[in-house]
């Protein structure tokens, strides 16, 4: 009983835990804040379009209608061109660094390089891909007599692959790193050569988290805004063809969020938001989970 | 079958030939090199025009001027200097004692089963795209203040920075040796005293860099300010006023169609590169540095 | 005359400038299990990877001298094909855990890029899962992953795997290191019994293992050898003061 009494006294260790404690409020509120936020405000057109919202091809401020179709193709189709020209790249990239160089100048140059492009702000991306890729694109273009935008859905994704290797080179070199030596010399004791021993044992073993990898940096190429916003070109019309301008979800939101006057408007930018955010969110935890998995099955 | 055999024992294989398996051993090796060097290249082509076009637009007015009209040559970023500050300053002021709190919880928590769940929420956090938390600052501070203020920015900012800080706090007190706990509270020191005096000045290098590396991610975001920040011509030291940032600066000027303009963009976009590699490059100091040793 | 399938002639081992083997000069003889034995840090597990070209891939490595299987030299040969012809056995087992323990065993042939027809391979697995006393054992499950097995039934499975791709001659580095005494016991009875397949060379620093299953034993001091024989010759009658001392316990 006497014990009992004294765990309840307030000291400084009951008001240290509740301090503690308390920023976990804080974490939930604000993910529940956010996405009851998200959807408050994007209520109206939830209401009004339903699915439509999803599947309309038209997206007119002026007579309020508003599908958000063209936003989500041009979302899915840079972020994959993106992810597959970026995937092999990083993939070279954590063999050089782990398997062929393991140390020294080359090795410190490649990885430094990688944590750099990881490092540079988007806004930069997109200023540097406007004023000095477009143009490049553009002379591209009119060599091949295809009509010269320059920017478009292709020079965004361009950009975005190069954004991205980071993410997945990062998350390869590690799980690859994490190969134990023990097979890898089984694979050589038995005649294997060292593309063999890559290629059939160490991929293997590494697959789950070079897949986990890929997820993050499609997360991230999904919600990537800023890089995309400055070169895709901003057009509300389905795209036809890979050099035709376009739009993302994220950049839409950037581009007319501050002109949209109506409440409607609004509400539609914000649903866009709150799609892009279940989507994030689904696929950030997805891939976290596997790594997870990746790391406990490696102890 | 046995002639297979044969066969293997020498080395001579249809399919498995020798000599063109160590081909593809060396050509595969060739392409690994290749490929890994052409990615570089990218990144050394941006460096490399944003210096050249950076330092031609930088001199001493460049830093000390407010943005001129277009056609008049001379202007200056000094108020995108000054907001990116005041910026990053507010932002850290509002995300700093809750994400350290949160990373102290979650290193101190790490076996209950409900930790996993706090992590998986940190992530969720850390995984919301820029221009959502932008839209969320919009409606939770702009909307009710009624206007555009810099407040605003370094919320969204500072939703951004909590998650980051917060994980690396926790990291970082994860690899602090349960023996130094125990070796305080077996000297009858109280648990909050200890976490405060003994765990996490042994982790304070690890907690610097932690809020360092958010800073720098931050520094660049352009996205979440879009609609919060706002951007502002003039000069502004108040918070609950639209603000310029350096990001958002090189979005606007970058738009924009006069020359002298995008030259201050290239001027501040160098800035921030260089004021972002610095960030990181004392991240890595700090952490080697101060490196407590157990 | 039994015949000498590999010789090793004035060989020299150094990491960096430090020498670990010094002017080592030995015949190995076929259908025999060789021990090698002496304390930690003889250069013995040194010694047996030179014999596979497993140095190849230590950078700072040096090796010196000739080592000869059927009068060829071993480092004038493709490595991967040396590999191929003398297995081995490592002190962990290290079964490949992305794949099934059939494709472990025909993991050589699959590494390899060799195309087999269905029979060869159902063949190959059968033959060197009998031979390495595990077929009953693991008939049933084949196209399941390893990972269920025991640390003595993991360190078979590698003993078949070595021996799928037939080897002239198969390393054992301290096979059983890593095991209890009843799978010891399993593996070294399968290694008398493999005697009539392949040539062995079992690195040990455990005496009484070296005189229950080899023919022949090296002993091996400060990276010299010290003393090769029959072993139960070298077991009763050493000729050198330094390998009596070991063998009764005086260091290591």
């Amino acid at each position: 009983m006497m014990l009992k009494k004294k765990n309840i006294k307030i000291n400084g260790d009951t008001i240290f835990k509740y301090a503690i404690g308390s920023s976990v409020v804080v974490l939930i509120m604000l993910i529940v804040g956010i996405f009851v936020s998200l959807i408050v405000y994007s209520y109206p057109t939830i209401a009004k379009f339903g699915f439509g919202f999803i599947s309309g091809h038209t997206w007119d401020p002026v007579t309020e209608e508003f599908g958000a179709y063209p936003f989500l193709i041009g979302t899915l189709i840079t972020s994959f061109i993106a992810l597959i020209l970026s995937f092999p790249v990083s993939i070279m990239i954590s063999i050089l660094l782990s398997e062929y160089l393991k140390s020294g100048v080359i090795h410190n140059y490649v990885k430094s390089s990688v944590e750099l492009l990881a490092g540079i702000p988007s806004i930069i991306y997109g200023f540097w891909g406007l004023f000095i890729f477009v143009p490049v694109v553009r002379e591209v273009q009119m060599y091949f007599g295809i009509t010269p935008y320059g920017i478009g859905i292709l020079t965004a994704s361009l950009i975005l692959s190069v954004m991205i290797i980071p993410y997945s080179a990062t998350i390869a070199y590690e799980v690859i790193s994490l190969t134990p030596s023990e097979i890898k010399e089984a694979a050589y004791s038995l005649g294997a050569t060292h593309f063999e021993v890559i290629r059939k044992v160490i991929l293997p073993y590494s697959s789950s988290g070079i897949v986990a990898g890929v997820l993050l940096s499609l997360g991230r190429a999904l919600g990537e805004t800023m890089a995309v916003t400055m070169v895709i070109g901003n057009s509300h019309i389905l795209p036809d063809t890979l050099f035709a301008p376009g739009n993302t979800m994220a950049s839409v939101i950037a581009n007319e969020f501050t002109e949209a006057t109506s409440d409607v408007y609004l509400s539609a930018l914000i649903e866009i938001g709150l799609l892009l955010m279940i989507v994030t969110a689904f696929i950030n935890v997805v891939g976290k989970m596997i790594i997870k998995k990746f790391s406990v099955g490696m102890s | 079958m046995a002639d297979k055999l044969e066969n293997i024992k020498s080395g001579n294989m249809g399919r498995g030939n020798l000599s063109f398996r160590i081909f593809k051993d060396r050509l595969f090796k060739i392409f690994v090199f290749v490929i890994s060097g052409l990615a570089t290249i990218p990144l050394l082509l941006i460096l490399f025009y944003i210096a050249k076009m950076g330092i031609a637009s930088i001199n001493w007015e460049f830093f000390i001027n407010l943005p001129r009209p277009p056609g008049e040559v001379g202007g200056g970023i000094a108020n995108a200097l000054v907001g990116t500050l005041i910026l990053i300053l507010t932002s850290s002021l509002i995300a700093i004692p809750p994400a350290i709190a949160l990373g102290v919880f979650m290193s101190e928590n790490k076996t209950k089963s409900f930790s996993k769940w706090i992590g998986s929420g940190v992530e969720i956090l850390q995984g919301i795209p820029s221009i959502v938390i932008g839209i969320i600052a919009y409606v939770w501070v702009v909307r009710p203040m009624g206007g555009f203020s810099a407040l605003s920015g370094s919320v969204a900012l500072a939703i951004m920075m909590i998650p980051f800080i917060a994980k690396s706090t926790e990291e970082t007190l994860k690899m602090i040796p349960l023996h130094l706990k125990e070796a305080s509270m077996a000297l009858g020191v109280p648990y909050y005293k200890t976490i405060l005096k003994v765990v996490m000045p042994a982790g304070l290098s690890g907690i610097v860099t932690g809020v360092i590396i958010a800073i720098a991610r931050v520094a660049g975001e352009t996205a979440p300010l879009l609609f919060t920040a706002f951007g502002n011509h003039f000069m502004s030291y108040s918070i609950f006023k639209p603000m310029n940032s350096l990001p958002l600066l090189i979005f606007n000027y970058a738009g924009s169609p006069y020359d002298e303009w995008h030259s201050l963009a290239w001027g501040a976009s160098f800035v921030l590169v260089v004021m972002v590699l610095l960030l990181n490059i004392i991240s890595k100091i700090l952490s080697k540095r101060w490196k407590v040793k157990f | 005359m039994e015949s000498k399938i590999l010789k090793i002639k004035d060989f020299n081992a150094y990491y960096d400038d430090a020498q670990v083997l010094k002017d080592i000069n030995l015949s190995i003889l076929k259908n025999n299990v060789t021990a090698i034995m002496g304390p930690s840090g003889c250069g013995k597990t040194t010694l047996i990877r030179a014999i596979n070209r497993m140095h190849d891939f230590t950078p700072n490595a040096r090796m010196e001298g000739e080592i000869l299987l059927n009068n060829e030299d071993l480092y004038q040969m493709e490595p991967i094909i040396v590999r191929r012809k003398i297995g081995m056995v490592f002190q962990r087992p290290n079964p490949f855990p992305t794949m099934s323990i059939f494709d472990n065993v025909i993991a050589g042939y699959k590494l390899n890029g060799i195309k087999l027809s269905k029979e060869d391979r159902n063949n190959i697995v059968e033959d060197s899962l009998r031979k390495s006393a595990m077929w009953d054992e693991v008939k049933d499950n084949l196209h399941k992953k390893g990972s269920f097995l025991s640390g003595g039934q993991q360190q078979r499975l590698c003993i078949a795997r070595a021996l799928a791709m037939k080897p002239e001659i198969l390393l054992l580095d301290e096979p059983t290191s890593a095991l209890d005494p009843k799978a010891t016991a399993h593996i070294e009875e399968l290694i008398s019994e493999l005697k009539d397949y392949v040539t062995m060379i079992l690195v040990t620093h455990n005496i009484a293992q070296a005189a229950r299953i080899s023919n022949y034993t090296v002993f091996l001091y400060l990276g010299e050898l010290v003393e090769y024989d029959k072993t139960n010759k070298m077991m009763t009658t050493p000729k050198d003061k330094r390998t009596e001392e070991y063998l009764t316990g005086k260091f290591g």
